[in-house]
């Protein structure tokens, strides 16, 4: 994973509500057994023409002003559905490293921190500002900086980025989950132990 | 203190709390399919990790896994065989238990599991798939998490969670005669919404939920994630050890007298505290079918259609506006006036044997409608033999309907089975999101014995007043 960097980035607006995992990463891309190259079908339903090749002049990514966006500001409920983590590897291998919107299904939501994605929570009256800041200036830049908790824009909205210490830190070094949790092998094993007594047949 | 059940199999699972950090979980058994585990393999191999206890996994094929013999026999989409064949290797390979396509336990992952007692009353069990609550059901606290936490898990047999609120959802009284836990599941969704649950494990109770049989159990559970849950829990009892014992993976002898008394031990004490509460009657609860593109956008049977100025909420009114026209339906039409082109039972929602029980009562000496495609996918070799034993597939069969081999088929429509543009099926599956069964294709969500009637009208059908 790589670290999590301060950026300014192009904010794309994607007004809609409720998008859930079979829109963000439709089932038919899910077959692969790699982690990369999912960015080309992020959305591919809405994305494509029935064709499935021709840009849809209609949807909002296809949008040139927020071409090479980093930043995706959408409506409620974002990343609902399916568990499959293969929505953010498509966020992430389309470019986006930050989504907004006023709440993240859980699952989504904890994938994205493992991919190097920051999930902002904001208010809906935070929603509706930064959303009318971007039709009035389609391209416009937002400022995210994660270490000072902070993503700005240039109308002057500031809002604080909540995340927790660990998850922070973790994505500004880029760290292994798995390699942090294996520090603490001897209180698994320990636990094991207690649990393999209380409960023996379950190991068996 | 008085604790909810949650928070005792939490309490009892808690590895590590770190100060400032994410508490680790420990993780009693992984539940695993061919489509979310491909790249945590890869990751163990790239990382020389091994998996800390082979013995708490079991796997299955399900997702990509076509539901005739021909096509089980020669799997065509190249991608498809892929995915199929790097699961088989990977099991091999860190030599664990895999119901493979040949195997006579296949099925889908959430049917299978309870097959077998794999999952117990107290258990953390974990899966690369949402509808990992379904074993909830059984008083477990199971979850679906990405496939980065399935490394995780396998590597350390921990996750790290954060602890979840509580909601009580409560339904008293007794259901009508054809009313089911689907409907209870729907109904439910319906009221707190697709985002209702977020952040909470849900408690299931109330007369309702306790009269439910262990399948009934586990359709309610199993949609708790489309309530936005993180999992859904009902209190283990007499219904739960009478489906256990004797089960493959069911504690044995002395191990099951200590097995239930610990299980009886992790009801919710009387007195305990939700963040949440939400009661439902029972009684009140009429078929469900859904008209949108999300779970929530469920009504009565017999209610009409809904439309934008139905909503006061901004959000809901604009939902309502793109799902009627995803689903060319209108405002204030009624659902027996729809026609349908497929009707599918099946997937881990409505797989189980109760389900085809349910639907065969209702279509024996009944035809299919014309025109109408009806597909039943048994969600294990289990429930199909057993079905078959009962002579359920031949009232199918009489009826016109399809009897296919175990998968997950229809319910998110990878393996070939589908939906065309335009096409509108009746489905007991679990999400009605646009393009779920198909690109284009419009899903309305209902009980099995609902379908099953749906399937000889043509349209939907309020069974209530139906002979
Ligand atoms: S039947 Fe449907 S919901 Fe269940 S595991 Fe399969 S795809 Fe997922």
């Amino acid at each position: 994973m790589q670290p999590y960097k301060k950026h300014t980035s192009i904010a794309a607006l994607m007004d809609r509500s409720n998008v859930d995992t079979d829109q963000i990463i439709p089932k038919q891309f899910l077959k692969k057994v790699e982690r990369t190259g999912f960015g080309i079908h992020l959305f591919h339903d809405w994305r494509f023409l029935d064709d499935g090749i021709t840009p849809n002049p209609d949807f909002e990514l296809n949008n040139p002003a927020f071409k090479g966006a980093k930043i995706l500001v959408a409506g409620d409920n974002f990343g609902c559905g399916s568990s499959r983590e293969h929505a953010p590897w498509a966020i992430e291998d389309y470019g986006f490293n930050t989504v907004i919107s006023t709440s993240f299904a859980d699952i989504f939501f904890s994938n994205c921190f493992k991919n190097g994605i920051i999930p902002i929570k904001v208010t809906p009256a935070e929603l509706d500002s930064l959303m009318d800041e971007i039709r009035a200036n389609e391209g416009v830049e937002f400022t995210v900086d994660l270490e000072a908790e902070k993503l700005t824009t240039p109308g002057g909205i500031v809002i604080k980025i909540e995340v927790d210490a660990f998850r922070k830190q973790s994505l500004l070094e880029g760290l292994d989950d798995i390699a942090w949790s294996l520090k603490h092998e001897d209180k698994i094993t320990a636990f094991e132990e207690k649990h393999k007594q209380q409960l023996p047949w379950l190991w068996k | 203190m008085n604790k909810t059940m949650y928070e005792k199999i939490w309490d009892s699972h808690l590895v590590h709390e770190p100060e400032g950090g994410t508490p680790l979980l420990y993780v009693d058994r992984q539940l695993m399919h061919e489509v979310t585990s491909p790249q945590a393999f890869e990751g163990m191999k790239l990382k020389n990790r091994k998996i800390r206890n082979p013995h708490s996994v079991l796997a299955t094929m399900d997702h990509c896994v076509p539901t005739t013999k021909a096509g089980r026999a020669v799997l065509v989409d190249p991608i498809a065989k892929k995915q199929i064949e790097t699961m088989a290797a990977n099991c091999e390979e860190h030599g664990l238990n895999l119901y493979d396509m040949e195997n006579p336990n296949n099925g889908v992952i959430h049917i299978v599991v309870p097959e077998h007692g794999f999952v117990h009353p107290g258990m953390v069990a974990c899966c690369g798939d949402s509808h990992t609550a379904t074993h909830g059901a059984f008083g477990a606290l199971a979850f679906g998490i990405g496939t980065s936490e399935v490394e995780h898990v396998m590597a350390t047999q921990t996750l790290q969670q954060k602890k979840s609120k509580t909601m009580l959802v409560k339904v008293d009284g007794k259901l009508t005669k054809f009313a089911t836990a689907k409907d209870i599941a729907l109904a439910v969704i319906g009221k707190i919404g697709t985002a209702g649950g977020t952040g909470y494990v849900i408690e299931f109770a109330g007369e309702a939920v306790r009269n439910l049989t262990m399948e009934g159990r586990m359709t309610l559970c199993n949609m708790a994630i489309e309530g936005g849950a993180r999992a859904g829990l009902i209190a283990p009892d007499q219904t739960t050890f009478d489906y256990l014992e004797g089960k493959e993976f069911a504690p044995k002898g002395d191990d099951w007298d200590a097995a239930v008394t610990y299980w009886k031990s992790l009801v919710s004490d009387e007195g305990a505290t939700f963040d949440a509460v939400v009661e439902l009657d029972a009684a009140e609860i009429a078929p469900q079918v859904t008209w949108g593109t999300s779970p929530e956008q469920v009504i009565n049977v017999n209610a009409p259609i809904p439309g934008p100025d139905d909503f006061d909420d901004k959000i809901k009114k604009q939902a309502a506006e793109s799902a009627l026209k995803y689903m060319g339906l209108e405002a204030g039409q009624s659902l027996t006036d729809v026609k349908l082109d497929i009707i599918f039972i099946g997937s881990c929602t409505n797989g189980r044997i109760e389900d085809f029980r349910a639907a065969a009562e209702l279509l024996k000496g009944k035809k299919v409608a014309p025109g109408i495609q009806a597909i039943a996918v048994p969600g294990s070799y289990l429930v199909k033999n057993q079905a078959e034993a009962e002579g359920l597939d031949k009232i199918f069969v009489e009826a016109g309907w399809e009897w296919r081999e175990p998968s997950c088929s229809m319910c998110l429509a990878m393996n070939g089975d589908q939906l065309a543009p335009g096409q509108r099926s009746a489905s007991t599956s679990n999400r009605n999101f646009e393009g779920r069964q198909g690109k284009g294709g419009r899903t309305h969500l209902l009980s099995p014995a609902m379908a099953a009637a749906a399937s000889v009208a043509g349209t939907f059908v309020d069974i209530r007043d139906w002979d």
